[in-house]
């Protein structure tokens, strides 16, 4: 039987990680995703695994480098200020066609800013991040249970197409304790990797993973396969969440954390009359702007709701080209909106009184 | 017909792309030389800097990743937690390793991952047209430092064997030249004897290759060697620093409960985690830093 337990969010992480077949984790503390190095400290010991505390995040970064071009399933996670410093890896990462998962449970900027929650590395997330015309497939989960799976699926997709994969959540589900179910086994769709370093035995070419070509020709030709495949990703993997979109007067889009405060918001705002959707983007990058143009078709306005001064809502505003009206609803530093805060909002969008 | 020269099977047939007078090819050579004839090519991956060998993997026929600037160690070190048994080496210049990448070699030292370093020392940044290194001699003129190297200015030389010699866990750490017959033979035990460490999996080694930057240091091939000769070697003076190898042996032989043979030894560190030889005493490597210390000073 299936084990059903109450856990905490970043241990839920670690624990689906080592489920995905994860047996190398590289990482470096910091407030509010540490669970996870704390986690994986106590279990790969006991299961054959390597975990690492690393002298930074850059140094993290590239042993998971070093361990996903060697053939391992391998991750790292951190929080903002961790994450900034991980990008170079990440850029590299890319080039190199290096599969792995990295986790970033956001904490409130810029700078050092707050351990509280916010979602204001969107931005740095879903356009790269860090130097070059490249994509990390981004996951939003919103509950533990999703944190779970996501997380095994993370491993799956980077696999299957050579990228890396981040699992982006902020502190207030990596500190939830909530309770998960896991499966009895997991699927783990193994590639094949003839690409990694493991030595030639003299059998075969040497394999070389790398990011520099000079060569302007054949580095055209790289970033041509890489947004080749970045178009089979958001052909292939795009995921979203709508809730009570058909008939909606008006569209609510946000993610992870803030979409939980929305279902409640659909609550209240029907005992005023009116009718409120909600579309969750699950993948924020691919971006589902298809569902976005298809679930807002009959609403009069979209609002997007975020723990930042305004990011996914261009995004919003570039799937529906003008199509709607877009609002924008945010807090920053750690604030949360209240419901009667949004539905206030909902009210002057729809030109009613608040 | 009898042969007698040829390439080691360990280097491709791609010719170099270095300067005239530039050792980077003596010293791929003799990585490859090493790897022939432990007959450890198969096994070996390489991991290849930011600076003029960038891209040995284009010479080396081991599988090779190219490492962010500096990040070598990191990477190896993560090459070498999922494949104990293989022959794991970064080879990375002196901005490379001594400037931008500080923090992973000394703590991929003190951790004393099963790896080896082969850091080529020409005192000045070849691959950006000749600015000043951190091993860049006092007085010694660079693009950066047009009016030589000022100590109230740009600080000292950092003497990286030396430095990663106060740390407890490298098993083996020598410093040896490319200047000479003499001095390239030299350098050819030592990187071989390196492999061989990491082979027993006894802890982390690297060895330290003075070399010449004729093209950025201005000076023709030969005056480049004498150079190193007469300026380099008094402040990177030649020598073993560490040599704790019988020490790592006769505890691994222990902390295995079985002969450090090549497959065990590295397989019983793997196993561990932390180093055999992470825990042995600091007095050889302590004796040799301070050797050389006064070799410096004198």
């Amino acid at each position: 039987m299936a084990e059903r337990l109450l856990m905490k969010g970043n241990e839920v992480i670690a624990e689906a990680a080592i489920r995905a077949g994860c047996r190398h984790y590289f990482g470096y503390p910091i407030t509010p995703q540490t669970e996870i190095a704390h986690y994986m400290a106590k279990k790969m010991p006991e299961i054959g695994g390597t975990f690492i505390q690393a002298e930074s995040e850059v140094a993290a970064i590239n042993m998971v480098y070093g361990a996903a071009g060697a053939g391992a399933r391998a991750m790292t996670s951190s929080s903002s200020p961790g994450i900034s410093l991980k990008q170079e890896g990440l850029s590299y990462m890319a080039c190199a066609e290096l599969p792995a998962v990295i986790v970033n449970i956001m904490r409130c900027g810029p700078g050092l800013g707050g351990i509280m929650a916010a979602q204001a590395d969107y931005f740095q997330a879903v356009k790269g991040g860090g130097h070059g015309d490249y994509h990390l497939v981004v996951l939003a989960p919103n509950s533990v249970q999703e944190l779970y799976e996501l997380t095994v699926e993370a491993f799956n997709i980077a696999d299957r197409y050579r990228v890396v994969a981040m699992i982006l959540g902020d502190g207030m589900l990596g500190q939830m304790m909530e309770a998960v179910q896991f499966k009895d086994s997991e699927d783990i769709r193994k590639c094949d990797k003839g690409w990694a370093t493991t030595g030639t035995g003299l059998e075969r070419p040497h394999n070389v993973i790398t990011s520099i070509d000079t060569v302007p020709e054949r580095l055209e030709a790289v970033n041509n396969r890489l947004q080749a495949r970045y178009r089979d990703i958001a052909a292939n993997e795009t995921r979203v969440e709508a809730i009570n979109c058909e008939g909606a007067d008006i569209i609510i889009t946000a993610f992870g954390t803030v979409s939980r405060i929305i279902k409640n918001v659909i609550a209240d705002a029907e005992k005023e009359g009116v009718r409120v959707g909600l579309i969750r983007p699950i993948t924020l990058w691919p971006f589902p702007s298809q569902a976005i143009r298809d679930y807002s078709a009959g609403a009069k306005a979209v609002l997007s709701v975020e723990l930042n001064a305004g990011q996914m809502v261009e995004d919003v505003m570039i799937a529906l080209a003008g199509a709607k009206p877009v609002y924008f609803l945010g807090r920053t530093g750690g604030m949360a909106p209240t419901q009667l805060e949004i539905v206030g909002k909902i009210k002057d969008i729809l030109g009613r009184a608040s | 017909m009898k042969t007698v020269f040829k390439k080691p099977h360990a280097l491709t047939d791609t010719p170099f792309h270095y300067c005239p007078g530039c050792t980077h090819g003596i010293i791929h050579r003799l990585v490859a030389e090493a790897l022939d004839e432990l007959g450890l090519e198969g096994d070996a991956i390489g991991v290849a800097p930011v600076g003029c060998a960038y891209n040995n993997y284009e010479y080396f026929n081991c599988d090779v990743q190219q490492a962010a600037h500096g990040r070598a160690p990191a990477v190896a070190t993560g090459i070498k937690r999922v494949h104990p048994g293989k022959i794991v080496f970064t080879y990375q210049g002196d901005g490379d390793l001594a400037a931008i990448g500080t923090a992973e070699i000394v703590h991929a030292a003190a951790r004393g991952e099963r790896i080896t370093t082969v850091f080529v020392n020409n005192a000045i940044y070849g691959m950006t047209s000749g600015q000043m290194a951190p091993t860049t001699l006092l007085g010694q003129v660079t693009s950066t430092s047009p009016t030589g190297r000022k100590p109230e200015l740009h600080g000292y030389p950092i003497n990286i064997c030396e430095m990663l010699a106060t740390l407890d866990a490298p098993v083996y750490i020598e410093r040896v030249a490319s200047n000479s017959v003499k001095n390239i033979n030299s350098a050819k035990r030592a990187i071989k004897k390196a492999f061989e460490i990491q082979r027993a999996g006894l802890g982390y080694t690297i060895v330290e290759v003075l070399s010449t930057c004729p093209t950025n240091w201005g000076m023709s091939p030969i005056e480049s060697m004498k150079w190193l000769e007469e300026n380099m070697i008094k402040r990177y003076p030649l020598g073993v620093f560490r040599d704790r190898t019988a020490e790592a042996k006769a505890s691994a032989a222990a902390g295995a409960g079985v002969g450090a043979g090549n497959g065990a030894g590295a397989e019983a560190g793997a196993a561990g985690g932390a180093s055999a030889a992470a825990v042995a005493g600091n007095g050889a490597g302590a004796e040799a830093a301070r050797a050389g210390q006064e070799a410096r000073n004198g």
